[in-house]
């Protein structure tokens, strides 16, 4: 039988003892107050972002377009019912996957009546899950700075509603687009103060890899299309 | 490869031969990484400051791991008081048995693992299936090498090394697929194949790339989101993480996840970028009853004992000193025979294996040093080459060569002697060609593949000398007329 920690105080004791002769710091931040950086610092190095809401738009836009990510203002949620409803007819779907959710919620009486809807609402069948066409679900936050949707276990349908269907459908308003990764974890961690999610997932572009001759496939494992429809 | 009759310097010495003579492997992996260069370029640009970026992801780095009892600890604490638990695991073998206790607890049948350096280094897979369980590897570059039997070429970049009409011709062989010349067709067969894995699957093993300290999570980056499927559809998810990884508050990941990313493969932000604090917590509808995190020491605390050499543990493993290095493009990445490769993996090898051993890695270096330049963390890569030469050589001096420095000392220091000696070396020069490829050849490491210069008649004083001595004859001579 295998004691449930392990070897915790011999561990802890060779780190206390290697750490009795202090190390040399070599590359001191240049910026940093009282030898520890602030992590308020980051963005001064970083990628710019810009101030006003329509930069941060047109960066998080522009990079949509590298990463492959599709993204489409809406102008209501009517409208972006009818967006889904053309994916739908295009890619042939039979079943949704989503779950609840304020924005889902007024999104799905509008949805076609010929899709089958799949809620995760307690729980789900996995083979069932595996098996749908596309799986829609809201977001945390959108990172302008980096292209990124901020989606947790919380409000996104659980763990794998945004990465086991081949299409991921994310609803989102326009005011959910901070500026940065600092900026996002301030927010989740304001938003999260009585306890965080068990996942946060910072989803950047469809799923891909390059493990082939570093050739850019797209759709490795999880979706191979994401679309974030940003209503006002 | 690595056989157990050899030891390591041995086989280094005769896989790097054979793979720096391999020209269409090394045209492979050329094409390979002149796309990562590029992307990097283009990427590191768009920082305000990389520099100033990179010294406070170093301090971060150093802050971390010059206290990491404390922020080992505060992790702990978070991370159980959220229902997960913390296992301690020493050496590799503590690390495997208590997976396997419990995957035999859990009557665990199928195992989907996501790509984690770790379970390289402890041989997890292997222990595994030697016990029956069937683990399949998940990451396509990974499940590629899975397949071939092969450990992974790059840490980062698994199968860069194969061309794609070998990894359909391997897929055809293994999984009774059609040929295809096509990546993407490549990539949705293992699409097809793998989905399966993650819905069958009872348990699901990753690696972690950051033990954040203050909100008691592991982070985990990817591009495919397989990781995400590993962690999220079976019952149990274990994260096997060495105990370096950490950093000390949740912010910090602002920093260090685009780093890694631009470093690492030249992306704004890689794919997947996933923090996770706990088994599925209440209210929520899915993700493992049990959340494992596994602390691997394996000889980590030795390398951290050594001040001067401390920082070679900030590493965040993005693989970008391999990826610039002149060494790893010659010699590829199965050389080297580590579970790390490249000049980080020559820094850190001899501390956990042994530097007797390793020791041959320091000098795989051409000391350019493009590895130190590009380290997002500010690891001095290959001046801890050269402390593994100065450790090893004060270890175990190499007698001949002391015997070569003493002799060669002696002469310098006595100038007619040496004026005397070097009356020889023409000598020298007439009698090579008479042992030369043979066993008696002095010079034999040079002249395996290179010409040896034949030493001239007359040394330089000489000819100093004769030289001045024509000019001051011209001079008076010229004073003359």
């Amino acid at each position: 039988m295998i004691s449930h920690q392990g070897d915790r105080e011999a561990i802890l004791g060779r780190v206390k003892e290697a750490l009795r002769e202090p190390a040399p710091l070599k590359h001191p931040a240049e910026r940093s107050a009282g030898g520890e950086p602030t992590t308020a610092h980051f963005r001064e190095w970083l990628p710019p972002v810009g101030a006003a809401i329509e930069e941060r738009l047109d960066l998080f836009r522009k990079l949509s377009e590298t990463l492959r990510s599709e993204l489409i203002a809406c102008a209501s949620v009517r409208e972006a019912a009818a967006e889904i409803a053309s994916l739908a007819s295009a890619g042939g779907w039979k079943t949704l996957a989503l779950h609840q959710g304020e924005l889902v919620d007024a999104l799905l009486p509008l949805l076609p009546a010929s899709l089958t809807i799949l809620p995760l609402q307690s729980g789900y069948d996995k083979d069932q899950l595996e098996a749908c066409d596309a799986g829609l679900t809201e977001c945390d936050l959108l990172v302008a700075q980096t292209g990124s949707v901020c989606v947790t276990s919380k409000n996104s349908g659980g763990r794998v509603l945004s990465v086991l269907p081949p299409h991921h459908i994310v609803i989102a308003r326009t005011g959910q687009l901070v500026t940065d990764l600092t900026e996002a974890y301030q927010s989740l961690a304001a938003k999260y103060r009585d306890g965080y999610p068990s996942m946060i997932s910072f989803i950047t572009g469809p799923s891909r890899t390059g493990d082939i001759e570093r050739i850019l496939v797209l759709g490795a494992h999880g979706p191979k299309r994401l679309t974030i429809l940003l209503l006002p | 490869m690595n056989t157990l009759a050899e030891p390591p310097s041995q086989q280094f010495h005769s896989d790097a031969n054979r793979s720096s003579t391999d020209a269409p492997r090394r045209a492979a992996v050329r094409r390979a990484l002149s796309n990562y260069q590029t992307a990097r370029n283009r990427t590191g640009a768009t920082f305000t400051d990389w520099k100033s970026a990179r010294a406070s992801a170093a301090t971060i780095k150093h802050e971390a791991l010059n206290h990491l009892d404390r922020y080992l600890e505060e992790f702990e604490q978070k991370f159980t008081a959220r229902g997960g638990q913390v296992y301690w695991a020493s050496d590799s073998k503590q690390a495997r048995d208590y997976i396997l206790e419990l995957a035999k607890k859990n009557n665990v049948r199928a195992i989907v693992k996501s790509k984690a350096m770790t379970g390289e280094e402890i041989h997890l897979n292997q222990a595994l299936l030697a016990e029956g369980y069937g683990v399949v590897e998940s990451d396509l570059g990974e499940y590629i090498q899975q397949l071939k039997g092969e450990p992974p070429y790059h840490f980062v970049f698994p199968c860069m090394h194969l061309r794609r009409d070998e990894i359909s011709d391997l897929f055809h062989r293994e999984l009774g697929t059609a040929k295809t010349d096509n990546p993407e067709e490549l990539t949705m067969i293992a699409r097809r194949v793998l989905r399966r894995a993650y819905v069958e699957a009872d348990m699901g093993i990753s690696g972690g790339n950051f033990i954040v300290a203050d909100t008691g999570m592991i982070s985990i980056t990817e591009n495919e989101g397989n990781a995400r499927l590993t962690v999220g559809l079976p019952k149990i998810h274990v994260a096997l993480i060495g105990i370096e990884k950490v950093v000390p508050r949740l912010a910090d990941l602002a920093l260090f996840l685009p780093m890694l990313a631009t470093a690492g493969t030249g992306q704004h932000m890689t794919g997947y970028n996933s923090m996770y604090g706990g088994p599925r917590q209440t209210g929520e509808i899915d993700g493992p009853e049990e959340f494992h995190v596994v602390f691997l020491d394996n000889h980590r605390t030795r390398l951290l004992a050594d001040p001067e050499q401390r920082d070679a543990l900030h590493c965040i493993r993005c693989g970008a000193c391999l990826n610039v290095c002149p060494i790893f493009k010659n010699i590829g990445g199965h050389s080297y025979g580590t579970t790390y490769q490249g000049p980080i993996g020559s820094v850190i090898t001899p501390h956990f294996r042994g530097l007797e051993d390793w020791k041959h890695l320091s000098g795989a270096s051409s000391l350019c040093g493009a590895c130190t330049e590009t380290c997002p963390v500010g690891i001095d890569i290959h001046h801890h080459l050269l402390h593994n030469r100065r450790n090893a050589a004060a270890q175990k001096p190499a007698k001949g060569e002391q015997l070569l420095w003493k002799a060669f000392s002696f002469l310098m220091k006595r100038p007619s002697l040496y004026r005397f000696a070097m009356k020889f070396a023409p000598l020298g020069g007439l009698l090579h060609p008479l042992v030369q490829g043979t066993p008696m050849d002095p010079v034999a490491g040079w002249t395996g593949s290179r010409d040896f210069p034949a030493a001239p008649l007359g040394s330089f004083r000489e000819r100093f000398r004769a030289h001045n001595a024509a000019k001051q004859s011209a001079a008076h001579t010229g004073g003359a007329r």
